[in-house]
């Protein structure tokens, strides 16, 4: 029978060999240190290194959970209340053209109304002031059901090419069926620009025409960092079907505000874009003219255009839901703070109570002697 | 298998150039095999295989969502980190094996001495060492500058013992003149390397003109092995026998298994989990997707669908869906996890409360990576002496001929009977005393104070011959193989013939003794009773042992019995010659010198038992009392006596006495005694199991060898039912199948130790706990944590294994809940988006949110404390959190997953009607729901850390 490699054990009192043995307390010659073992230098002492790194530690307790809780309340409510007032004091009109913007006599050949190239498709319509709108009155116009926020359709452009006129020809495979006329490049390409919104509003108040503002409708930083000023539009609509706006090709890219709005892809597939802007202060019951060059072809999807005319406020145009929220958040925040005064005053425990602890609580389990 | 080694060959001998060379090399790669064995080694883990599925596929860019340098980057980064880990692991190797390879020794080549590189040293060279050399390679000793052929080696870097040890030339090569040495010519016939260096069962054979063709035995004690210190000899000479990669130390070199903790497959399993759960959110928005695509998508004219797909067309949208979900799998989480481990771990080397202030060793976690098993600790299995016990050795007590002498309460050295039987020479005490003073291997050395200092290899023998020199009988010297005592005043010398040494089966050992007064033969045998008592003459009475025995262990003393014998001068003759031939055996060499031994050892006079004590170790109670209060249950196994087991079991909280414990002893000596008393116990303890009553049970070696070999099932039952068991007699093999028992009933098993023999349990059990102790530093190398005290263990387990673990589980599940979190709202954004996996982010934020914003707040969970130190050590009882693994399970992992889930749809709703009709703007919305899930988790961390 082999032995073990490893020695028995305690009652083998005397081990001869070379395992399993020890030395004699009295070290009697110099002890070398053996290279390969370990210094046995004391740690480094500090806060961290010994896990006493000073700490807060917040005990919740009920009167602290209860004053945070009212705390929010008071804070939210106000602020809720103050939105929802912002909101309501918004003055919004909103008009849907789509349908009314038909001829009667197309109304069972739409698409073909639309995309016939040599008819008018002016359209008037007469809108009425509910109340006085303060300057600026912003113009927007609302799509629905429009996707761009479909990948393959947001992702159809070619940042760097509108950057700058060197780079006019790259990243052009992102932008799909809308690259190249011939060998020539597009500009700007993609699916995004080919379908750009391209109904036109003139506004008049009693036969006297109301300024459009279309300066400054783009943002800053869009004109100045991603719209390069040297990029004119170039074979832009000029393939075989035809999406949306053309381009002035004399006007840079930075330029143009209509472009760069349409080209921030919006999130959802109902929303609103910057037209315009009014400079001049509506009176209530006024009516306003506006004339609607009915181009842009919504048919197609069976979504709908409209036209919205709004001021502002401190908290942005006319929205229920931010003061809804703070509202809610505020209200149940204040309802559980009474609930947990009625527990505390009705169902009390004590900080730190053992009795508590789950081995106190059941007999049964773990004994120990 | 033998190899054949030509001492000082040349190039003429058959075997040159046959064996490698003395190049060592640690090294896992080199310059050029770096990169592909790396890489390959990294992508044979699942996770990185999915990483790099994602990545590839996220060059294709007509599917790709984001930038593929989101994942790319920080797949590049991880993969970079470990392999430069690995790398520099793998150059300090590559360093220190130079290092050892260019040192210069001095050898002889062709007659002549040389100074050489290590590296160049081949088979059959002999090699000069002079004082505090480190030994290059293995050699056979054939020369030292002691008259006697002895020679000390420092064994440290070998199996971590500081004392010293002996080493002889082997007899053949005796009386050769220092000049000749060069010349000599031999073969030595050796075994195939391996890697056990406790033995080596060779043969040499000296060519003429130095002596005979006599075949001359050789084991390990002619030899010096490899990284091994000469110390105290002025010069040694050997010839190599095994080199480079293929000494002893070459060969045990390994890499050990990495152990698993049960939070990594639990994590694996919900990593897993979730992997099915994005398949099936792939497969159903992918669908989805197809179908809007081709219902509603063709009818917006803006989007230009051509109307001939390429057969693809099919997959990219679920492709897509893939790559927007693929990071609900953390890429960073084996990352975050391994670095906070290595953290944890270093903090149990900086905690200074775990510092053994006597030897001033501290903590050390060799292993990093399992420091949250601590806090689930279920099983301790334990060691006894050395672990619960200081190993620091004293005599107390012996019984001599009958005569009793010390009791509880004073020490047998300072019993007046016994120092006036001492002083008027009773021929028992005397024999008695020689036996202690003689029979073992003790070492004298004179100090330079002139103090006599023993070197001893075994605390017990270190405890007898001290106490010997206390009653006068003084071992001054031993000189080759003469010894010199003095007893009172009066030296008598010795010459040691032959020693019969000990092994674990023998349990005794013994020498054979020439009395240079009379010229008589002794033999002095000494060893557990088991092994001596009944090798007594017929005629002699061992009732009276057995009684002294029984109650020295009852007191929970260490035992031995100690025998003697005249031999005739023929019957010595005629065994030596046995014993010399079993030496010389190549095959079971043990074996047959067991054999041997036992013709010799037989009809003893038994002369008395003598008993040692050794102390519990500071606070061993408090701490086993504290953790079993924690539910962790303790067994303890040791090769102790079990009366002595017992008692050490009581004092130290390990069971408790009736009638509020009860021991059930399960014995018996053949296949049906074992059973009956197994069903026995297992009865009770069935009935008992509703009681608070504290069961434990009691079992010995040979019974535990037939349980475990025919009831495997009822003990298998016996070890689920019972929370305190006793082992003792028990082999290391047998500590280390009891350890496997406990892991097969899936539990978590922790086993302390401190000696080699507690090597394999330790190595067995989910943690192995070393404790940097006398008996060297084998088991703390072998160990995932070495302490220097049992009592660091309570700290270790409920401070630094529970903080661990608590820190580990949130952190976890942290990173799924905040990966999680952005995928639930990119799904939700495309259902708004057509279903075509537009994604809401863009990479550049998604890339900061999951490195920057995510990653360092959570930092501060690492520091985080739920409860204090004082708290926990208080109520360890809040353990059993940890251990039933409350804190990451699939429900709390649900919990987490709810939670994502609940926080997305609060972000999304709020985000997308906050920012309805005119203010809707994708690079806004997503910025907003961005910020909005940033502010969420560094909430939900505040929350969380206490």
């Amino acid at each position: 029978m082999a032995m073990s490699p490893l020695l028995d054990d305690d009652t083998t009192l005397f081990d001869v060999n070379l395992d399993g043995t020890s030395t004699s307390e009295d070290g009697g010659y110099e002890p070398i240190p053996a290279p390969k073992t370990k210094s046995k230098k004391p740690p480094p002492y500090s806060r961290f290194t010994q896990q006493e790194l000073p700490a807060c530690k917040p005990i919740i307790t009920p009167k602290l959970v209860i004053a945070s809780f009212t705390f929010i309340a008071i804070i939210f409510v106000p602020i809720g209340i103050a939105a929802l007032s912002a909101s309501n004091k918004v003055v919004e009109i909103e008009e849907r053209y789509d349908r009314e913007c038909i001829p009667p006599i197309y109304s069972d050949h739409i698409l073909q109304y639309i995309q016939s190239v040599g008819t008018d498709k002016t359209c008037t319509r007469r809108l009425t002031v509910p109340k006085h709108m303060k300057s600026p009155v912003f113009i927007y116009y609302q799509l629905t059901d429009f996707y761009q926020n479909y990948r393959i359709y947001k992702s159809s452009r070619s940042n760097l090419q509108l950057k700058s006129k060197a780079d006019e020809g790259s990243e052009l495979k992102n932008c799909g069926s809308v690259q190249t006329v011939g060998d020539e490049p597009i500009v700007p390409c993609g699916l995004v620009a080919w379908s750009m919104f391209n109904d036109t509003y003139s506004f008049s108040v009693k036969d006297k025409a109301l300024i459009v503002n279309k300066m400054n409708i783009a943002w800053e930083s869009d004109k100045k960092g991603r719209f390069g000023s040297d990029v004119y539009p170039k074979n832009f609509q000029a393939g075989g079907v035809i999406g949306g706006a053309k381009l002035n090709s004399s006007i840079p890219l930075s330029e143009q505000d209509d472009l760069i709005v349409w080209m921030r892809p919006a999130p959802l597939r109902n929303f609103r874009k910057l037209y315009g802007r009014i400079d001049v202060d509506l009176e209530a019951n006024e009516e306003i003219k506006v004339e609607i060059k009915n181009n842009y072809n919504s048919y197609g999807y069976g979504g709908e255009k409209l036209l919205v005319l709004s001021t502002t406020s401190a908290f942005g145009g006319k929205s229920k839901f931010l003061g809804i929220a703070y509202l809610t958040v505020g209200g149940f925040c204040f309802l559980f703070a009474i609930v947990f005064v009625i527990i505390h005053r009705f169902k009390r425990r004590d900080i730190g109570d053992t009795a508590y602890l789950s081995w106190n609580r059941s007999p049964v389990g773990y004994y120990i002697k | 298998m033998k190899r054949f080694v030509y001492i000082n060959d040349d190039e003429s001998s058959p075997t040159h150039g046959l064996y490698c060379d003395n190049r060592i090399s640690n090294r896992k790669y080199t310059l050029f095999n770096f990169l592909p064995k790396n890489l390959m080694e990294q992508f044979s883990r699942f996770m990185n295989q999915y990483f790099l599925l994602i990545a590839c596929l996220q060059l294709w860019s007509l599917i790709t969502p984001v930038n593929p340098a989101s994942t790319w980057g920080p797949l590049i980064f991880i993969f970079a980190v470990s392999a430069t880990k690995e790398a520099w692991d793998d150059y300090n190797r590559y360093l220190s094996d130079k290092t050892a390879n260019e040192k210069q020794v001095w050898i002889v080549r062709k007659g002549i001495k040389q100074h050489i590189q290590a590296q160049d040293i081949c088979v059959g060279n002999l090699v000069w060492l002079r004082e505090n050399d480190e030994v290059p390679c293995d050699l056979v000793l054939i020369g030292t500058s002691d008259p006697q052929g002895l020679c000390y080696v420092e064994t440290a870097a070998l199996d971590g013992e500081i004392d010293l040890k002996t080493r002889v030339i082997p007899s053949a090569c005796t009386g050769i003149d220092f000049e000749l040495l060069h010349k000599i010519k031999g073969v030595i016939e050796c075994p195939n390397p391996d890697k056990d260096i406790r033995r080596l069962d060779a043969n040499l054979r000296l060519f003429p003109p130095f002596i005979d063709n006599d075949v001359c035995p050789l084991t390990i004690k002619n030899t010096i092995l490899q990284s091994c210190y000469l110390r105290n000899t002025e010069w040694a000479c050997g010839v190599a026998v095994y080199t480079g990669n293929e000494t002893k130390l070459g060969m045990s070199r390994g890499i050990p298994e990495p152990k698993l903790t049960a939070m990594d497959a639990m994590i694996d399993k919900l990593t897993g989990a979730i992997f099915v759960f994005q398949i099936v959110v792939v497969i159903v928005l992918g669908i989805a997707g197809n179908v809007w695509k081709d219902t509603e998508a063709r009818k917006q004219w803006y989007v230009l669908y051509p109307d001939n797909d390429p057969w693809y067309e099919l997959l990219v949208i679920p492709l897509r869906f893939e790559l927007l979900c693929s990071i609900m799998i953390p890429i960073s989480i084996k990352v975050s996890l391994d670095l906070v481990k290595s953290l944890y771990a270093k903090f149990i080397d900086w905690d200074r409360e775990m510092i053994d202030l006597e030897t001033d060793t501290p903590s050390h976690a060799t292993n990093t990576a399992i420091s949250e098993d601590l806090g689930q600790v279920e099983y301790i299995l334990t060691d006894k002496t050395g672990t619960l016990t200081e190993n620091k050795m004293v005599f107390k007590i012996c019984c001599i001929s009958g005569n009793f002498y010390g009791n509880e309460v004073g020490d047998a050295s300072k019993d007046k009977r016994l120092l006036n039987a001492i002083s008027s020479g009773s021929p028992d005490v005397v024999r008695f005393l020689t036996v202690m003073a003689i029979c073992n291997t003790v070492i004298p050395v004179r100090s330079k104070t002139g103090d006599i200092v023993y070197k001893a290899q075994s605390q017990d023998e270190d405890a007898l011959v001290h106490a010997a020199a206390k009653l006068n009988m003084v071992l001054t010297n031993k000189n080759g193989n003469i010894l010199e005592l003095r007893f009172n005043t009066l030296a008598i010398q010795y010459e040691v013939l032959e020693t019969l040494e000990f092994t674990s089966d023998r349990k005794r050992m013994s020498v054979v003794v020439r009395d240079c007064q009379n010229g008589n033969i002794l033999l002095l045998s000494k060893g557990a009773d088991e092994a001596i008592l009944p090798c007594a003459s017929a005629g002699q009475q061992t009732r009276i042992f057995n009684e002294a025995v029984e109650q020295y262990s009852q007191l929970g003393l260490r035992t031995l019995c100690l025998a003697w014998r005249e031999l005739k001068e023929d019957e010595y003759e005629e065994w030596s010659f046995m014993f010399r031939e079993a030496n010389s055996t190549l095959v079971d060499r043990e074996w047959r010198i067991a054999e041997v031994c036992q013709r010799l050892e037989k009809d003893l006079e038994v002369l008395g038992v003598t008993a040692i004590e050794d102390r519990l170790q500071d606070g061993v109670p408090e701490t086993i009392y504290t953790l079993r209060k924690a539910g962790i249950n303790f067994w303890m196994l040791t090769g102790d006596k079990q009366n002595t087991a017992i008692q050490i079991a009581l004092s130290c909280n390990f069971i408790s006495p009736e009638p509020k414990g009860q021991l059930l002893l399960i014995d018996g000596k053949t296949e049906e005694e074992v059973g009956r008393s197994l069903e026995r116990v297992l009865l009770t303890m069935r009935t008992t199991a509703s009681e608070p009553k504290d069961v434990a049970f009691v079992i010995d070696g040979w019974a535990l060898e037939i349980a475990l070999k025919h009831y495997w099932k009822a003990f298998t039952e016996l070890a689920i039912l019972s929370r305190t068991a006793i082992c003792c007699r028990v082999t290391p093999s047998q500590k280390a199948q009891l350890v496997q028992i406990l892991k097969s009933c899936d539990y978590r098993t922790l086993a302390i130790g401190d000696g080699g023999n507690d090597v394999r349990m330790i190595q067995q059990a989910d943690i192995g706990v070393g404790i940097s102790g006398r008996e060297g530093l084998q088991a703390a190398r072998a160990a995932d944590y070495s302490i220097g005290r049992f009592r660091f263990l309570r700290r270790l387990i409920l401070v630094h294994g529970r903080y661990s673990y608590n820190r580990t589980a949130f952190l976890s599940q942290y990173s799924f809940y905040k990966s999680l979190l952005i995928c639930f709202i990119q799904i939700f954004f495309s259902f708004i988006s057509g279903v075509s996996g537009t994604s809401l982010f863009n990479s550049v934020s998604l890339m900061a949110y999951n490195v920057f914003y995510t990653s360092i707040p959570v930092l501060v969970s690492v520091l985080d404390k739920d409860l204090s130190e004082e708290t926990v050590m208080q109520h360890p009882q809040i353990l059993f959190y940890c251990q039933a693994g409350r804190l990451l399970n699939p429900s709390t992992f649900a919990g987490w997953f709810g939670r994502s889930l609940f926080h997305a749809v609060v972000v999304f709703v709020i985000s997308i009607h906050a920012y309805a009709f005119e203010k809707s703007e994708m690079e806004e919305v997503g910025m907003v729901a961005l910020s909005g899930c940033i502010w969420l988790q560094a909430f939900v961390v505040t929350l969380e850390t206490k």
